[in-house]
């Protein structure tokens, strides 16, 4: 109801602002936005300009905010730190932006957060890792989920069902080392023991021999596969292949129907955390994200042409928490708009309820991740 | 004992993939001492235009028929307007052409087909086979056995017709084959169709077991090479050894020591190999007369 309350709130302003339009010639608000739209990362950054785009245009023609409109300004760095390093000064020094949206990886986003915090302007980075916000610094800010919440999240269901000892087979790319790493620093914590542990590269197309070797230890009863990309799927099928009967995690990375058709009949059962976003159809109707990821799922699949990704979501929900601090703010004054980001309180955005606080410049709690179970080839929530 | 059994199981299943892919290189080298680069990508064209023939509604066996005739013919096109005009250039300026069109087709699949990684039926289903507590899919079989069954129409097309003959002329000495009345540059050409044919059917053949994707070619070129040269560049036979023995090695290595190393440890046993014997397993050593 809140989201619905929210946007009678902003046409109601955008009203005000268009009768008001006369009176006053409103500058624009430069919002920057440094996106990986090509190279390899182009699978975040595509879906996050084309997000913001949409939005921005939606904010405009509803009269902007505090009635001024917003103009976005997108650079892409192509997932090259360096690159995004000099369209952030580009955007500092000579667009003037008085906020910025982006840093699509986690190595752009960190080469960036030096000029922001310098020149203090606010920075929301869409980027994963929980370094970012870990230690917090006054201007940077962060809306997807980190690793270490989709360990703890898988790490409570198996609590849940009283597995205590796993093993972890994990992909030697870039998500599959940081992820790994996550989950063994959190696992002593949740009272986890990881028994055994194995590794493969990227690209392999044969997993057995590692997944044998789990076969064989014994004590273990479950098995988490930190991985991104097509491993995943050649684990899962190895796994049925060698007819292991242990429960087998996946990772949010392969949250994707795309894993599903991959996997084929060997996903079966298979459990993964993910973002509400992926089954907005499944959510129930008391659900208090089910009303916005409907919203957004529906829009974005409608204007882009292409099914909804967890990633475009982050680019919006980043706009909407900037534009409900500056709301709050009444102004767009970079000091009072960073402030508000900081005290944004229940907010419902695409990832989860985001409670953000000065020690907190993430504000999501492990209900963020829905943990999920493969059946008859789609997702099922796990109660 | 089922251990080792499920290492071999694995190995031949990985290794397969690599004979196959090394196969394709063995023509154009034996034709123009050229190491093909973008032989990777008509592993990628093969089973990606099959995938999305398929998924437009063409049956599959059509799909894979269609797929290896575009293949074929993007091989002919690399020949005739790149290779071909560069005819004067050395082996190596003509290595660095292969590498140049392999990131071209990349490109050019990226925005053809997408981004995503596709899969493919396998022939006889997903249910593997269980022998003495280890597993194999039946799709892994049937691609050892169409390396086999190139390995050997390769074998009659080289050394039981004249065409062969006349590609092993090409590539013993040009100018003399030239002078004994063969068209060197329609032999290379013909190489070029039968190499991409073999990879676009490799690439259909495997794509149920490995996957694949605009970029699947660049690793699989980079482990086919591999094979190719652990076997000898150019002897067919010494491609699927030498395929195999890489994908048992890497079984063993992972299985056995850590699956960590498993990539360095092929690579180590590669390096101690052709310091030993240069020409790889099989390859010929080359005497030059005077």
């Amino acid at each position: 109801m809140r989201a619905l309350q929210r946007f009678g709130v902003t046409v109601g302003i955008g009203l005000l602002a268009l009768l008001s339009v006369g009176h006053q010639a409103s500058a624009q608000i430069k919002i920057g936005a440094v996106l990986s739209v090509t190279g390899p990362a182009s699978f975040l950054g595509d879906p996050e300009k084309k997000t913001l785009e949409m939005y921005v245009d939606d904010i405009n023609a509803t009269g902007g905010v505090n009635g001024q409109k917003l103009q976005l300004i997108v650079y892409d760095d192509g997932a090259k730190a360096s690159e995004a390093l000099t369209f952030a000064k580009r955007l500092l020094d000579e667009d003037k932006i008085i906020a910025m949206i982006g840093g699509s990886t986690t190595g752009s986003t960190l080469a960036m957060i030096p000029v922001f915090e310098e020149a203090q302007v606010p920075f929301i980075s869409l980027a994963g890792a929980i370094q970012i916000i870990q230690p917090v610094r006054k201007w940077v800010f962060k809306t997807p989920h980190t690793d270490t919440m989709a360990c703890e999240k898988i790490f409570a269901d198996l609590k849940r069902r009283n597995l205590t000892t796993i093993a972890i087979i994990a992909g030697a790319d870039a998500f599959g080392k940081s992820m790994r790493d996550q989950c063994v620093a959190v696992a002593p914590k949740a009272g986890i023991t990881i028994a055994h542990e194995e590794t493969y590269g990227a690209s392999d197309t044969d997993m057995t021999p590692q997944l044998t070797n789990i076969k064989g230890k014994a004590g273990v009863q479950a098995v988490v596969n930190t991985g991104f990309g097509q491993g995943p799927a050649i684990v899962t099928r190895n796994y049925r292949q060698l007819d292991i009967k242990l429960p087998l995690y996946q990772s949010h990375g392969v949250a994707s129907k795309q894993f599903i058709s991959l996997a084929g009949p060997a996903a079966e059962g298979v459990r993964l955390p993910a973002a509400a976003l992926l089954v907005a159809d499944k959510l129930p109707e008391n659900d208090k994200q089910k009303l916005i990821v409907e919203y957004y799922k529906k829009t974005y699949e409608q204007r882009s042409g292409q099914p909804v990704s967890t990633f475009g979501g982050h680019a919006y929900d980043g706009l909407m928490i900037l534009v409900e601090a500056a709301k709050r703010a009444g102004s767009w004054d970079k000091a009072k708009l960073r402030d508000e980001i900081e005290k944004t309180k229940d907010f419902i955005g695409t990832a989860g309820i985001v409670n953000m606080s000065p020690t907190d410049h993430l504000g999501l709690d492990l209900t963020a991740f829905r943990m999920l179970e493969i059946k008859n080839g789609d997702w099922t929530l796990v109660p | 004992m089922a251990e080792l059994l499920q290492f071999i199981f694995s190995g031949l299943t990985v290794g397969a993939v690599y004979a196959l892919v090394a196969l394709g290189f063995t023509l154009i080298y034996n034709a123009s001492d050229v190491v093909n680069f973008a032989q990777g990508e008509f592993v990628m064209l093969g089973g990606m235009t099959t995938v999305f023939l398929g998924l437009a509604g063409v049956p599959l066996p059509i799909a894979a028929l269609i797929a290896v005739i575009a293949t074929v013919a993007v091989g002919v096109a690399l020949h005739r307007l790149a290779i071909e005009p560069a005819r004067g250039a050395g082996p190596v300026a003509l290595i660095m052409i292969t590498i140049g069109a392999s990131i071209f087709l990349r490109g050019i699949a990226q925005i053809i087909f997408d981004k995503r990684f596709h899969s493919l039926p396998p022939l006889f289903g997903n249910d593997p086979i269980r022998v003495g507590g280890a597993a194999i899919l039946p799709q892994s079989l049937v691609v050892l056995f169409g390396a086999v069954v190139i390995v050997v129409l390769l074998w009659v097309f080289i050394d039981r017709t004249l065409l062969g003959k006349a590609v092993i002329a090409t590539a013993a000495n040009r100018l003399a084959a030239r002078l004994v009345g063969i068209d060197t540059r329609r032999i290379v050409g013909f190489s070029f169709a039968v190499s991409a044919a073999i990879g676009a059917v490799a690439g259909i053949l495997v794509t149920p077991v490995t996957l694949t994707s605009y970029e699947v070619g660049t690793l699989l070129a980079l482990k086919g090479f591999a094979a190719a040269m652990l076997g000898g560049m150019g002897n067919a036979i010494g491609a699927v050894v030498g395929g195999i023995l890489l994908g048992l090695l890497e079984a063993f290595a992972a299985g056995y020591l850590s699956s960590q190393y498993k990539d360095a440890v092929a690579f180590l046993v590669i390096l101690a190999v052709l310091f030993a014997m240069p020409q790889g397993l099989f390859g010929r050593a080359k005497v030059d007369r005077v």
